[in-house]
């Protein structure tokens, strides 16, 4: 069985309804992408599961237990970890302070901690006192893939990382995704940068207007299929 | 008139209006709730230390150690069951939420304990002094300024050297986020206005033992820690102390000059530090 599954996920802000019927999986040790337009409904998937959105429980279960209406602190605390779109650090907390809050209240065994994240990503060393919002975006998104790491989760949900970044910044964020992937984790990473999602992905989903168009391993996609279900261009 | 005098008592005094400001700063610090009830539940506290100095026969300070956890589970309460609901987008709720509770307590002690004025006896504490130089200054108010450094330096500890203080500042820049990082805003909010509570205990000692009181002095109290907060700079204790000393000196000087413009000068205090410092003396960095 999926360590993460679906079941005809839907979402609304009030009247609006942002996703219709979303069914998808994640395997333990898995990475897998879901790509998608803008308004495609990517941010509002991570938002349901990472619980800031409230769904009916049994439409999303984690480890054989429905998760969909639990709130965002008890999804955390099962094991699901988020690094939120726009990075979202916090600006009162100094860059180790706001890795130390992401394993707030919980002692975690595991292999990450300010030390192996700081083996990661060196950078932040040497920054460890500034604060957060004073960084660089590149190495805000460490600090914030950080952040979530430090609860040692066992899925991490990436909705972004790329956005706002130069080409050359995102390549050393995916840099760390090997590592990442060997510490054991299973991963979901939400791209617009269709590239950069096939390369690290096992697994490909894409959606358009809150449904998954297409599914399947980045080999056997075929490149104008993906145009196709990204954009809803059937020229 | 002996300046140095003045001066030094109005310090001291400035001390007081810090303890009374203190727990209103961390919970706008915090959450950016203006309890309008905070000088009310100052005054509530200050009954409850009287009650218990009275029935008891306790020393106002072991009555103020028990007060202190009651007045803890008091704003837990309070927050967990009431402000909570308030809170939101809209900044109106909140405020006349606290102020329909202000309206509660005042006239709840004056249902309880009659219009009549108190005071809680502290003994010889009352009138002992000690000498500095020429000058002799009261052991009460020299406990209150202590108390107020040492009320500051916790707080400060707490917001920035422990995990709990971690999650304070992170839930009041994003309380979204701070979910996804486990923290239980609401809760944590709870505690928050929990440890505020337990200062405002440590205020109405001071507030009871030092003059007297009756139901309808909250008001007054809270203009007082409103100020000190403002001038201070929204956010920051060591600024709320600030605060309060200007305030406290501003009356003590306008007392020696005039009885009449004790309370009108620390208004006026307030009024040209906010013309020529309209953020404050030490405004946050980040807001």
């Amino acid at each position: 069985m999926a360590l993460l599954q679906t079941n005809g996920l839907t979402a609304f802000y009030r009247d609006f309804q942002a996703l219709f019927g979303v069914d998808l999986w994640l395997d333990a040790g898995e990475t897998v992408a879901i790509v998608g337009a803008n308004g495609a409904g990517k941010s509002t998937l991570m938002r349901s599961v990472s619980g800031v959105l409230r769904n009916k429980p049994e439409q999303i279960v984690f480890d054989g237990r429905p998760i969909g209406a639990l709130a965002a602190p008890e999804v955390m605390a099962l094991g699901i970890a988020m690094v939120p779109e726009g990075r979202k650090l916090f600006p009162s907390l100094t860059v180790e302070e706001n890795l130390l809050i992401g394993r707030y209240g919980r002692s975690t065994n595991g292999p990450w901690s300010l030390e192996t994240i700081y083996q990661l990503f060196p950078v932040l060393k040497e920054r460890r006192n500034n604060p957060g919002t004073a960084l660089s975006g590149g190495q805000q998104q460490m600090v914030s893939i950080g952040r979530a790491l430090m609860s040692n989760p066992h899925v991490l949900l990436c909705d972004e990382l790329s956005l706002g970044l130069a080409p050359v910044i995102i390549k050393d964020i995916y840099a760390a995704f090997p590592a990442i992937r060997e510490s054991g984790a299973s991963i979901v990473i939400v791209e617009q940068d269709i590239g950069q999602a096939m390369k690290v992905a096992d697994r490909l989903y894409c959606m358009m207007e809150g449904r998954v168009t297409l599914s399947g391993r980045p080999m056997e996609l075929k490149r104008e299929a993906i145009h196709a279900a990204y954009f809803g261009a059937d020229s | 008139m002996n300046w140095v005098d003045t001066v030094l008592q109005g310090i001291l005094l400035g001390g007081l209006y810090a303890l009374f400001a203190a727990g209103l700063s961390l919970v706008f610090g915090i959450m950016r709730l203006v309890n309008l009830a905070h000088g009310d539940l100052i005054v509530l506290a200050a009954y409850l230390i009287f009650v218990l100095v009275g029935t008891l026969g306790l020393n106002p300070f072991v009555a103020m150690a028990i007060a202190m956890p009651i007045m803890f589970a008091i704003g837990w309460l309070l927050q967990t069951y009431v402000f909570n609901r308030t809170l939101g987008p809209d900044i109106l709720p909140p405020l006349l939420v606290t102020f329909g509770l202000s309206v509660v307590l005042q006239n709840g002690l004056l249902q309880a304990y009659s219009a009549d004025s108190r005071r809680i006896p502290s003994g010889y504490l009352e009138t002992a002094s000690v000498r500095l130089g020429s000058l002799h200054v009261g052991v009460m108010p020299l406990l209150t300024f202590a108390s107020a450094l040492a009320v500051i330096v916790i707080l400060n500890r707490l917001l920035y050297a422990t995990e709990l203080g971690r999650a304070f500042r992170a839930t009041s820049d994003d309380a979204v986020t701070a979910g996804l990082m486990g923290i239980r805003p609401q809760r944590t909010f709870a505690i928050a206005t929990g440890i505020a509570m337990a200062v405002v205990a440590i205020a109405a000692l001071y507030l009871g033992t030092r003059s007297n009181f009756d139901p309808t002095i909250g008001p007054a109290r809270l203009i007082y820690a409103f100020e000190s907060v403002i001038m201070g700079g929204l956010g920051s204790l060591w600024g709320t102390l600030a605060g309060g000393i200007v305030l406290g000196v501003a009356q003590t000087i306008g007392g020696a000059v005039n009885p009449e413009w004790q309370i009108l000068a620390g208004h006026i205090a307030f009024v040209l530090v906010l013309l020529f410092r309209p953020r404050g003396l030490f405004p946050r960095a980040v807001d």
